[in-house]
């Protein structure tokens, strides 16, 4: 079977409404990640220990186990005790919680690399430890780790590829209707990837932009 | 928890534990063959192999893993290349992670200090000779750690190829999951199995690494 990708313009609406999905997946997981990784970072950092020890567990389960097997787990996991959320939303929360916890490592290790005499300044003029944290110390800790972060985010892009097994209708669940109609996978599969390496393309470009800002306000 | 299960179908998940075992060790093999070829490529004089390697490393990081796969494993056969579903894994995982190798070889051997090679030469040394006795070595040291991560990633890649049936850990998890509808119980057995997995991959590179300090 020779290749012939002239099948490949029909299905062009149905590859495009998939990129679509797969950006909004990789925004709002990247946006879910961010502000997690934000919250796990000071649950390490400042939680008390009742707290911190079934939170640091938690972590380790994340860090250690495979993103596909933890999509299953929220995907159907949720739906047992009695949650059953559309599998974008749980695509979103998988990928979300997964990179957050990445996140955190980054940006605690930022959180404790800002001179403490931001804390005490803050905390002499009279903001509560909370606001100093919040005001003070997160948003340059935050600026430091935008580079790394956004190395993850370039991550996470390539793996919402993964939600397609719990049938959220991105790319790649995109190219494999498309591909159940013509039989055609190799022709789908290599216009996807150009697809991604597309979307790749364009994120790497935004995040250098949010790079260069972020370092001019220093 | 429904301990009574997890007893009874934990054997499974230690046979499909190896499984994930030796996936991880031939890709990983692949993965380093393919990350030294990538960073000789990429250092090389030729500009044209430089540039084929710089075209390997930004493809195969660009795209998704599993798109690689699912190009190797279900377009293979329309270009002639017949693969049963493991021997694909190993392939496509191997390439891919060797795209990160790539860069993490080539990041080892530039941080070299340059008056090393230059001492060398200067010593009458030829500039295979510099490479093989000098920078090599001092570049492996280096490159332990790196590739500690990459191999930590390769583990738990291996859980893409559950998508083309290889029956692994995750897969076998996931059809538990299907026919017990105890996702939590199943999690917990594969997640156990995938720690140990890292945990001991993590200790081994520690010990390499301890090892190999000069001081």
């Amino acid at each position: 079977m020779g290749l012939d990708f002239s099948v490949v313009p029909k299905f062009f609406d149905i590859l495009l409404l998939g990129a679509f999905w797969t950006i909004a997946i990789t925004v709002s997981s990247a946006i879910l990640s961010f502000f997690g990784g934000i919250v796990f970072a000071v649950i390490t950092l400042y939680a008390p220990w009742f707290i911190r020890l079934p939170f640091r567990a938690f972590e380790w389960l994340f860090m250690g186990t495979p993103l596909l097997l933890q999509l299953f787990l929220i995907y159907f996991g949720l739906v047992q005790i009695g949650i059953d959320l559309p599998a974008f939303v749980a695509g979103v929360i998988g990928l979300g919680l997964h990179f957050a916890v990445y996140n955190s490592e980054l940006i605690q290790t930022a959180i404790i690399a800002v001179d403490r005499g931001q804390m005490e300044a803050a905390r002499t003029l009279g903001l509560s430890r909370g606001q100093a944290l919040r005001k003070v110390v997160i948003p340059q800790a935050v600026r430091d780790v935008i580079p790394p972060i956004g190395n993850n985010m370039i991550a996470l892009l390539k793996d919402s590829a993964l939600v397609s097994v719990i049938g959220v209708s991105e790319l790649t669940l995109s190219a494999q209707r498309a591909i159940g109609r013509t039989y055609r996978p190799f022709e789908f599969y290599i216009v996807v990837a150009a697809f991604y390496y597309v979307i790749n393309l364009g994120m790497e470009a935004v995040l250098r932009r949010i790079e260069r800002r972020s370092q001019l306000s220093r | 928890m429904d301990t009574e299960l997890m007893l009874k179908v934990y054997p499974f998940f230690l046979k499909a534990a190896l499984v994930t075992v030796e996936l991880s060790i031939l890709t990983g093999i692949l993965g380093l063959s393919c990350g030294a070829l990538g960073a000789a490529a990429r250092l090389s004089r030729f500009r044209f192999l430089r540039f084929l390697g710089a075209a390997y490393v930004s493809v195969f990081r660009g795209t998704p893993a599993l798109i690689q796969l699912f190009i190797l494993y279900f377009g293979g056969p329309q270009i002639g290349i017949q693969l049963d579903a493991f021997q694909a894994g190993v392939i496509g995982l191997g390439v891919n992670i060797g795209a990160y190798m790539t860069e993490t070889m080539r990041g080892a051997i530039i941080s070299v200090d340059k008056g090393q090679r230059e001492a060398a030469r200067t010593l009458g040394l030829s500039q295979f000779q510099t490479f093989r006795k000098v920078t090599l070595p001092q570049a492996m040291r280096l490159m332990i750690r790196p590739l500690g991560v990459n191999i930590n990633a390769l583990i738990k890649g291996t859980a893409l190829v559950a998508a083309i049936s290889v029956v692994e850990l995750t897969y076998t998890a996931q059809r538990y999951i299907g026919s017990t509808y105890k996702p939590f119980e199943m999690f917990l057995i594969a997640g156990v199995l995938y720690m140990i997995i890292i945990y001991g991959t993590g200790r081994a590179v520690a010990w390499l690494d301890r090892r190999a300090r000069i001081v």
